[in-house]
């Protein structure tokens, strides 16, 4: 049991459960918009990378879709001031705003009816062509986001308890645990939250009493978009903002088979369990066999949960009945 | 007026179930393979060899596994780009351990052994269904590369972790490495995919294709008429993964030469084969080759016309890429889940009345 | 219930005899959680009978259904089947055994043909091996054609012959029924389970359905056992009846006893009914 003397241990684990949140905020996106419409929407990550693209854009004043207006003679890229970080944040949330209404109108009326797998697959191509847009729009160069959160490793813990713990991380749980919060108040207490859930459950039984399904959808992708916008901030905070974001998502998929896919807080359980388990199984067992685990360590732990449990730690049972 | 219907009647059970009922169809089927195996290798350049043909052949291999699994049996798999490593690891292996071995009989043992690696993580598909398994499939995918980044026997202890394919024949005619004729490896690989398509043409006609469609369709009801679900799903993991595993050994030994596991066998080969039997049609043999044309096709069109002819910069054409094949993906799924070789389906209906509107 | 005798003249004055039981649930017991389903449920199915399980909607009738079936497991209770008593079994194993089923919610492969849906139920009968199929000319190719034919009668029998290439989610819903029970049939069941096998239709489908019922088991000898709500066709067709209230049994004799039973009276049939 000497680990447990070992301080190392401890910053191994922190670091872990710190990891885990990042990967709570993408999950968090997921669980809204399959509680409410029963999509499992793997352009998540994809969602977090736009939204971050679009507010460093914004934020350096870059002119979307540049290159391609290159190809007609318009070669200026930048507006030759970009805006201060609030008023980018705001802009971008607008933009997620409507790019959740013209998701809703192009690919998920059209799909209204059809089963779970199609639409799955549809969110595919859907990710495809928001990255495809993305890089067109904003380039696809590596590309600095700084939001003004505090950055640099915590003086404070630095001194008191010798390990080496990133400001930012501590700001991205806090964040984390304050949309959880939310997140979870607003579902349960509001009536809006009432109107998701009743979507969840049945859509036409939810249409007959009166709610409007395109209403509704806007809201849940909107509210996932802003989710992925702040996803997308941290993440880019912490690692720059590239292609490799949208493969965060993908990592989401086994926090989800872990907390269940309809659970709000599941969503942060699932992600402290795989953040720690992957950080770990790395560093104990990872030298035994080569290293580099984290490519694989949090699929193989989601399968072998859900061959015991396949509604994961806190969904809904599923039931089929003949 | 050329293509009727009408007083072609079915005398018997056996014309009722041909795979060319119309005889017209029949006649074309085999003037195309005429032309395919006697008359292109002819004239076939190094280039359309490596650049056209051999792709093709080897994804639309790929593609009739997956749309075994995927959409006959309704199991929804993203390890397709791991299974391809498997298969292209284990005829590494076999070449070089045995080097008098026959190039068919390595890439029959190569997909053997991925049938076996198939079965293995076909098991979770008992316990789980949907997207749930899709996911779980990522397992083995991810789990997969890196095994062979990481397990040095896979790669004979090679200090650069790539494999590269040695020179080896097929009944004394040199199918791979670097002195190989176009014509060789393009009959080579054509001559795979016919025998496999064929295959694939009778499993999916009779008891197990049925057995595949009505687990996909309804598994309770499957099992009511005594299909056994573990029989079910994993003959289809096990055949698919077979076909799969042919193809990736092919991919690797006869195609490409050389392979490194990141690049080669990454989740986005999965993707683009699940994208080829989408856009094609899932539960179709024709809609597989169609959808892997059409995939391998697409990249060419764009770099020859967009960026060659239009002069448009290969990074633009490479997003537009992206987006078109995204498009394509919502598109077909919203009008026609059947894919492309629905369309077909109903050109040749129009053309049997042609020129009759009804 | 255990006094039934083997003779038992009913309607038409035409005597009807069986066989020995089929099938013979004894002391079932069906619980899911707190609820119990069925509870200590006994009855039988004599070979060759028509047998109807009537009573209210959440009597227990499909849950009884599937427990024969070998989709729930009863938590107490013994099945017997042509004599033997049955140990758990899956689903598909029951099948191999000769019972073939409908269901309420009609249970066809919405992807395949009316023809493959039915070459389905053939399942059971078609044994030629993984190898044989892959090469298809042969063994497997003939083994196809003659179970082919055996479909094409159960066609015939059931006058679908029109629909036979089609895709069975395009079908009208009576039609759809008339596959379902296409796809039961062709199995050469030894019993028949048709769960609610009128529901939805009109009165010209349910005397084609009925007198198809009635051929099946007059020709083949299929024993029958349906859920029915109609009590006009369970007068028709019904030997005997088994009435469910509650999980719990309240009736089990022919229909005209049936009708002067109180009990079923007041649970069920206090309803006038067309």
């Amino acid at each position: 049991m000497f680990f447990l003397l070992d301080p190392f241990f401890y910053e191994i684990v922190i670091s872990g459960l710190l990891a885990g949140v990042m990967y709570a905020l993408v999950a968090l996106g997921f669980v809204l918009i399959f509680k409410a419409s029963g999509i499992f929407n793997f352009s998540q990550g994809v969602l977090a990378l736009f939204a971050a693209l679009t507010l460093v854009g914004f934020q350096t004043g870059q002119i979307p879709f540049a290159h391609l207006l290159s190809l007609f003679g318009f070669h200026v890229t930048h507006w030759g001031a970009g805006f201060p970080t609030v008023i980018a944040i705001l802009f971008s949330l607008f933009v997620m705003i409507g790019l959740a209404w013209l998701i809703v109108q192009i690919v998920l009326k059209p799909l209204v009816n059809q089963e779970g797998i199609i639409l799955f697959m549809a969110t595919i191509g859907l990710a495809y062509v928001l990255e495809g847009v993305g890089d067109l729009m904003w380039g696809a160069n590596v590309k600095m986001l700084d939001v003004g959160l505090p950055k640099g490793p915590s003086e404070f813990i630095l001194d008191t308890t010798d390990m080496f713990i990133d400001k930012l991380e501590i700001s991205a749980a806090v964040v984390a645990i304050i949309l959880v919060v939310v997140l979870t108040l607003f579902s349960a207490y509001t009536k809006m939250g009432r109107a998701l859930r009743a979507v969840a459950d049945d859509h036409q039984a939810a249409l007959s009493v009166g709610i409007s399904l395109e209403t509704i959808w806007w809201i849940v992708w909107s509210v996932s978009g802003i989710v992925a916008l702040v996803a997308g901030v941290m993440w880019g905070a912490k690692s720059g903002v590239q292609f490799s974001l949208s493969l965060i998502a993908l990592k989401a998929l086994p926090v989800l088979m872990l907390g269940g896919f309809t659970s709000i807080p599941g969503a942060i359980i699932g992600g402290l369990m795989i953040g720690l388990g992957e950080k770990l199984f790395e560093f104990y067992i990872g030298p035994m066999i080569g290293g580099a685990t984290e490519n694989w360590f949090a699929y193989m732990l989601a399968l072998l949960f859900l061959l015991f449990r396949p509604q994961g730690l806190f969904g809904e049972k599923i039931i089929e009945r003949v | 007026m050329f293509y009727r219907e009408a007083g072609d009647f079915k005398t018997s059970y056996k014309s009722d179930q041909e795979t060319f009922p119309l005889k017209l169809d029949k006649i074309l089927f085999w003037l195309t393979i005429a032309v395919a195996a006697f008359i292109v290798p002819l004239f076939l350049t190094e280039y359309w060899e490596k650049a056209i043909f051999l792709p093709f052949f080897i994804y639309a291999l790929a593609a009739i596994g997956l749309n075994i699994l995927t959409g006959y049996c309704g199991q929804v798999s993203l390890g397709t780009g791991g299974f391809m490593a498997v298969g292209a690891y284990a005829s590494y292996k076999l070449m070089t351990g045995f080097p008098a071995m026959d190039m068919f009989i390595v890439i029959m043992i190569a997909g053997l052994v991925t049938a076996c690696v198939g079965i293995l993580f076909g098991l979770p598909s008992l316990r789980i269904k949907g997207f749930y398994l899709a996911v779980a499939t990522l397992a083995s995918q991810f789990f997969l590369v890196w095994l062979f980044n990481k397990w040095e026997w896979t790669y004979n202890y090679s200090a650069t972790g790539q494999i590269n394919s040695p020179e080896r024949d097929f009944l004394g005619v040199i199918v791979t490495g670097p002195y190989t004729k176009p014509w060789a490896t393009y009959l080579f690989c054509l001559g795979f995919l016919f025998l496999f398509a064929w295959i694939a043409r009778n499993l999916t006609r009779g008891r197990i294709g049925r057995s595949w469609m009505a687990i996909r369709d309804m598994d309770i009801a499957a099992e009511i008429i005594g299909v056994n679900p573990l029989v079910a799903k994993m003959s289809a993991f096990a055949i698919s993964s077979f076909f799969v595993g042919v193809a990736g050994a092919l991919y690797f030994a006869v195609w490409l030469g050389a392979a490194e596991p990141t690049e080669a066998f990454s989740i986005d080969q999965s993707f683009d084969i699940l994208f080829m039997i989408i856009i094609g049609g899932l539960g179709s043999i024709l809609g597989s080759l169609i959808g892997a044309a059409f995939i391998v096709l697409l990249p060419v069109l764009f770099k020859n016309v967009f960026v060659g002819i239009l002069g448009i910069p290969t990074d633009i054409a490479e997003f537009s890429q992206i987006i078109l094949v995204g498009a394509l993906i919502v598109f077909f799924l919203i009008k026609e889940p059947h894919g492309i070789v629905a369309y077909w389906r109903t050109l040749k209906g129009k053309l049997r009345l042609w020129p009759f509107p009804y | 219930m255990n006094d039934v005798n083997q003779k038992m003249p009913i309607m038409e004055s035409q005597e009807r005899t069986f066989g020995a039981p089929i099938l013979e649930i004894k002391n079932i017991t069906m619980r899911f959680g707190g609820v119990v389903a069925i509870q200590d449920i006994s009855f039988d199915i004599l070979q060759g009978e028509v047998r109807a399980i009537i009573g209210p909607n959440g009597a227990g009738k499909s849950s009884m259904l599937n427990v024969i079936n070998g989709f729930y497991h009863p938590q107490e209770g013994e099945i017997w089947f042509g004599g033997e008593k049955r140990s758990p079994m899956k689903p598909y194993q029951i099948a191999y055994q000769g019972i073939a089923r409908t269901f309420q919610n009609i249970a066809l492969f919405r992807g395949m043909s009316t023809l493959d849906n039915i070459m389905t139920g053939r399942f059971t009968h078609m044994k030629t091996g993984v190898l044989s199929q892959v090469i298809w000319r042969g063994a497997a190719e003939k083994e196809e054609y003659e179970n082919r034919e055996i479909v094409e009668k159960v066609i015939d029998f059931l006058d679908i012959q029109t629909i036979r290439k089609t895709e069975v989610g395009k079908l009208p819903y009576g039609l759809q029924k008339r596959v379902e029970l296409g796809r039961a049939l062709a199995a050469e069941p030894k019993l028949l389970l048709l769960d609610e096998p009128m529901a939805g239709m009109n009165v010209e489908e349910k005397e084609d359905m009925s007198r198809f019922i009635l051929d099946v088991n007059d020709e083949f000898g299929t024993t029958v056992a349906l859920i029915e709500h109609d009590m006009g066709v369970v007068m028709d067709i019904a030997d005997r009846v088994v009435v469910m209230d509650y999980g719990k049994k309240i009736g089990d004799d022919t229909p005209e006893n049936i009708l002067k039973n109180q009990d079923v009276i007041d649970a069920y049939l206090g309803v006038a009914h067309d």
